[in-house]
């Protein structure tokens, strides 16, 4: 870690021991430690998963910034790059891999797709977004994201883990925020199990009579 | 004999292994003789991405950036010409050409009328692109009339929302444009001076 | 360049004078053959005019009176499509399966059935396959709308000149993409899990045996959708003897985007960039199969120049995708990474090339009708004639030494996931899995489009049917490749890069055109039905990699289930194109 990164400014340490101490905050150490090995998930979704692997590769190295060890099992990953279009029919089980990282974790929605559908958002069977059902960090708009595009949003992400506190985390704290989200089930059409009264709400009533389906 | 292609291939990773640094070596030469340096430096990124490149191959983002060709397209921009006294022209008269145009309907264009008349005037009011839709086709600029509407070179665009640009995000100034696409900006150029001349000459041949 | 009129080669009437007429509609071709007869003509057509290779069946939704099943069978000796159709009734949609007679219609039926609500009689395991069991609706059919439906056709009203900006999260009554039917209870609705139709298929096939007296269960797995090996999102179940596959299933939608919907909806030009994302490694091959299909529907030529750099760029992508493959392959077998780190070096210096001229890596949205959207600079071509003259050729050769040989690589691929030549073509395979079974099936040769049929180039082949030959086959093919795109660039002329003039609005002629390429997956087809307006009526993409899998049990039965990891890659499937 470089000197500059470390110290704590406002901390005058005398100029013969500057080479042997540093006088910083645990925060810094922690997010340190943490930004520098943000594991993703080896998990593709569609075109946006080869620029992701294209990133990974030669030219754009991202073990450069200790993200190269891609975990096949989401027990080991802190990181879900969401890349590609979400379907209705995958998303019970991006959500259960999200479910199964442990805390910390991340989502960094790569491309259009992940972030709103994009260009297949009106197709019946994609997902408008991951954000519906994941808490996503990081949005990278582009369709797909070039591998620097890629980097930049991890970057980012990056600058959002420097600014948490050891103090604050939701993960060593006992609360709402580590409750699993649950997993929408397969129906008529997806069934995002939260918003059942809504649904119910919307069909039993005669609104949904009028609309022109067959 | 069993083993000789692992050998064979093994040959191959330790060759790839020895260019690394012999290329490195040939570097340093260059760098004492030629001045020349293998990161940070255009000429090294250059080698690079060339046929020539063996060895390291990484582009090392963001301290170095692989500079994008002129083609390169990402998400669209507005052009505006800066007028004398600091006016921001738009070139766009909202005739939508390009929101009819977008194969996935990202575009979301409102017309400006004129308070006076009520009759529609030549400029958008509101001018929405969707970058979380936006398939960064390139079909809007390739067809808008007025070339208006480009495609930008800025991919740094990740942010912790969503992103939906708004006539303020979108535009930017015509020195811009010619500065990401000099050949296209300067074929364009002259296009248009090309018409206006003719065009002149035209009212000139009526005129007389 | 059109092809020659499918029908003229042989004459289906005569031979069944009362159940066969010619489809006389204008634009059409092929004959219409009797439902009830299906069966009995598709046979002849097969062993008497052995047109051996199925290639597409898809359905059409011709609201609000018929529906139509549209066959293209080939012959793999070369040669036009015989196009055969049935029309049936719309509100009972009933056709015999021709799966007992050609196996390569399996999946695409079952396509069928999924997104039209076709039945076919007889299919052996005719369940939905891109959409769940329990989904409501059949969703290409025209009187099905989505919840996010906002008009028939594009460019939207509501985007211009009053087009506030509204996310369609916002217009619906959910306020998400969801639709279900009047009347749903959620609270009352009982989950039952999607997939058992697929489990008990696997257990219809195969019964446990008791050999010896010793009671030997079996047990099934499910690979992926969240697998490292499966390339994306394929799923499959497999069913297991210990540890030898008895049976398999793929299981696949994952990343059903709704292609084919979308497509319906946008005009002509509008679709070619959502070709891209079809098959994501080859934006090029497959802007060509679709600019293919719609030439040969308006009837227009293409520029002369164009046609060169059509072919350039196809090949280059045809070598891109077969280095990643060499580097994916490898990577299913456990060889991390060096492999696949060599190949994508040479893919980066081959997409430099196409961020040059056509805008982006990898949706490069390239070709237009009539020619491509943008001109090659010199510059340009001077790199590619760099990498074709040197550095490609000195990088295969370089691959071949580090893989070629070795002796584990080797031990892994030899006869293993066996595929005769009978069963290659019974089963609709294209592409390298055809050719690595011994049938010298090119399309560039065996019904050539576009300028092929001015190269030099060999049709790779080899005749073990198992995955080295798979793997020898596209070792050969990026060579030839390189060949094909060294003499096109010395051919290329100067001059215009388009035929007609540039214009978003493409008027085609009403009519059905069937434009195929080889796709390096294989054979990638695009069957587009238009009625004069500004969008098709019917689109619809014969992905190779959806029916490259119907072999795919039939090479895993009897391996180890490491294998099946080496075998799928094998296939070279790409999901994009799969589910669409």
């Amino acid at each position: 870690m470089n000197p500059k990164d470390i110290n704590l400014p406002g901390y005058e340490i005398p100029e013969e021991l500057k080479h042997v101490i540093a006088i910083t905050a645990l925060d810094r150490l922690y997010n340190w430690g943490r930004r520098s090995s943000v594991w993703p998930l080896m998990f593709g979704l569609a075109c946006c998963a080869i620029e992701m692997i294209a990133t990974q590769a030669a030219r754009y190295d991202l073990a450069r910034f200790g993200m190269e060890v891609m975990r096949p099992t989401p027990r080991q990953a802190d990181l879900m790059i969401v890349a590609g279009t979400v379907t209705k029919k995958m998303v019970p089980a991006i959500v259960r891999l999200y479910n199964q990282m442990p805390e910390p974790k991340y989502v960094l929605a790569m491309g259009a797709c992940a972030s709103s559908g994009g260009p297949f958002k009106e197709g019946y069977n994609v997902v408008a977004g991951i954000d519906k059902f994941l808490p996503v960090d990081v949005y990278v708009p582009g369709c797909p994201p070039t591998p620097q595009a890629l980097i930049n949003g991890l970057i980012l992400l990056q600058k959002k883990i420097d600014k948490e506190s050891i103090k604050q985390v939701r993960w060593y704290r006992k609360g709402p925020d580590s409750v699993a989200i649950p997993i929408p089930v397969l129906g008529p059409d997806l069934i995002d199990t939260r918003r059942i009264p809504d649904i119910k709400a919307h069909t039993l009533s005669s609104t949904s009579k009028t609309d022109d389906q067959s | 004999m069993y083993g000789k292609g692992l050998l064979k291939g093994l040959s191959v990773t330790l060759s790839r292994f020895f260019y690394t640094y012999w290329d490195d070596l040939v570097w340093f030469w260059r760098r004492i003789t030629k001045g020349k340096r293998r990161y940070y430096s255009p000429e090294g990124i250059a080698h690079r991405s060339s046929k020539e490149a063996r060895g390291i191959f990484t582009v090392q983002y963001p301290e170095e950036k692989l500079p994008v060709p002129e083609e390169f397209r990402y998400l669209p921009f507005l052009v505006y010409d800066e007028g004398l006294d600091g006016t921001k022209e738009i070139r766009c008269t909202s005739c939508g050409i390009c929101a009819k145009v977008c194969p996935p309907q990202c575009i979301w264009i409102v017309r400006s009328t004129d308070p006076a008349t009520g009759r529609p005037r030549p400029q958008p009011a509101e001018f929405y692109i969707d970058a979380d839709i936006c398939m960064n086709c390139g079909l809007c600029a390739e067809f808008c009339p007025f070339d208006a509407i480009k495609m930008d070179h800025d991919y740094e665009m990740a942010s912790y929302t969503r992103t939906l640009l708004n006539l303020d995000r979108l535009l930017k100034p015509a020195s811009y444009y010619a500065s990401i696409r000099p050949l296209n900006a300067a074929r364009e150029e002259e296009a248009r001076k090309a018409k206006l001349a003719s065009k002149a000459a035209k009212a000139e041949a009526k005129a007389a | 360049m059109i092809a020659p009129d499918s029908t003229t080669t042989i004459d289906l009437v005569a031979r069944f004078p009362s159940v066969v007429t010619p489809d006389t509609r204008p634009g059409y071709s092929g004959w219409i053959v009797d439902p009830a007869h299906l069966t009995e003509v598709a046979t002849a057509i097969r062993n008497e005019f052995s047109y051996d290779l199925l290639s597409s069946v898809t359905g059409v939704d011709y609201y609000p009176d018929k529906m139509e099943v549209v066959y293209h069978a080939y012959r793999t000796t070369g040669g036009p499509a015989l196009v055969f159709k049935v029309q049936i009734p719309r509100h009972n949609p009933v056709v015999p399966s021709v799966t007992p007679i050609w196996k390569g219609a399996e999946l695409q039926e079952r396509e069928a059935w999924d997104l039209l609500g076709i039945r076919f009689e007889g299919h052996p395991d005719l369940r939905r396959i891109f959409m769940w069991e329990g989904f409501a609706g059949h969703p290409l059919r025209k009187d099905w709308k989505e919840p996010f439906y906002e008009e028939d056709v594009k460019p939207f009203k509501s985007r211009w000149p009053e087009g506030k900006h509204l996310p369609a999260e916002m217009r619906t009554p959910l306020q998400d993409n969801l639709f279900f039917p009047p009347g749903f209870d959620p609270e009352a609705f009982s989950f039952q899990d999607p997939d058992q139709a697929a489990y008990e298929a696997l257990r219809r096939q195969h019964r446990p045996t008791d050999e010896d007296g010793i009671q030997t269960d079996v047990i099934i797995i499910n690979m992926g959708p969240q697998h490292p090996s499966t390339h994306g999102v394929f799923r499959a179940a497999v069913m297991l003897d210990g540890e030898t596959i008895i049976g398999l299933k793929p299981i696949v939608g994952y990343l059903h985007r709704n292609h084919e919907k979308i497509g319906e909806r946008n005009t002509f030009l509008q679709n070619m960039p959502y070709t891209d994302r079809l098959d994501y490694f080859n934006s090029m091959s497959n802007n060509f199969g679709y600019a293919l299909a719609v030439e040969k529907l308006m009837g227009i030529p293409v520029a002369e120049r164009a046609e060169y750099i059509r072919v350039i760029m196809a090949e280059l992508s045809r070598i891109q995708n077969h280095l990643v493959w060499f580097g994916m392959m490898l990577n299913d077998l456990g060889a991390m990474y060096t492999p696949a780190l060599y190949a994508f070096e040479e893919r980066e210096l081959i997409l430099d090339i196409f961020e040059a001229t056509a805008g982006s890596r990898m949706m490069c949205n390239y070709f237009r009708f009539g020619g491509v959207a943008r001109d090659v600079s010199e510059d340009t071509l001077r790199k590619i004639h760099d990498l074709v003259h040197d550095r490609l050729p000195r990088k295969i050769d370089e691959m071949d030494r580090l893989l070629t040989e070795n002796e584990v690589l080797v031990s892994r691929l030899k006869g293993i996931g066996y595929l005769s030549a009978e069963d290659a073509i019974r089963t609709s395979m294209t592409g390298p899995m055809l050719r690595a079974s011994g049938v010298p099936y090119d399309i560039r040769r065996a019904d050539p489009y576009s300028i092929y049929d001015r190269f030099e180039f060999d049709v790779a082949c080899h005749p073990e049917g198992d995955m080295y030959a798979r793997y020898q086959v596209r070792m050969d093919e990026v060579r030839e490749s390189i060949k094909i795109i060294k003499q096109a660039l010395k051919q290329i002329p100067q001059g215009p890069i388009m035929s007609v003039k540039p214009s978003y609005q493409i008027k085609v002629p009403p009519g059905e055109a069937y434009g195929r390429v080889e796709a390096p997956k294989g054979e990638l087809g695009f069957y587009i039905v238009s009625n004069g307006q500004p969008n098709p009526w019917r689109y619809h993409v014969r992905a190779p990699s959806l029916i490259n899998l119907t072999s795919l049990e039939m090479m895993c039965i009897g391996e180890k289930i490491a294998d099946f990891v080496a075998i799928l890659g094998a296939v070279d499937i790409v999901l994009g194109e799969l589910d669409r």
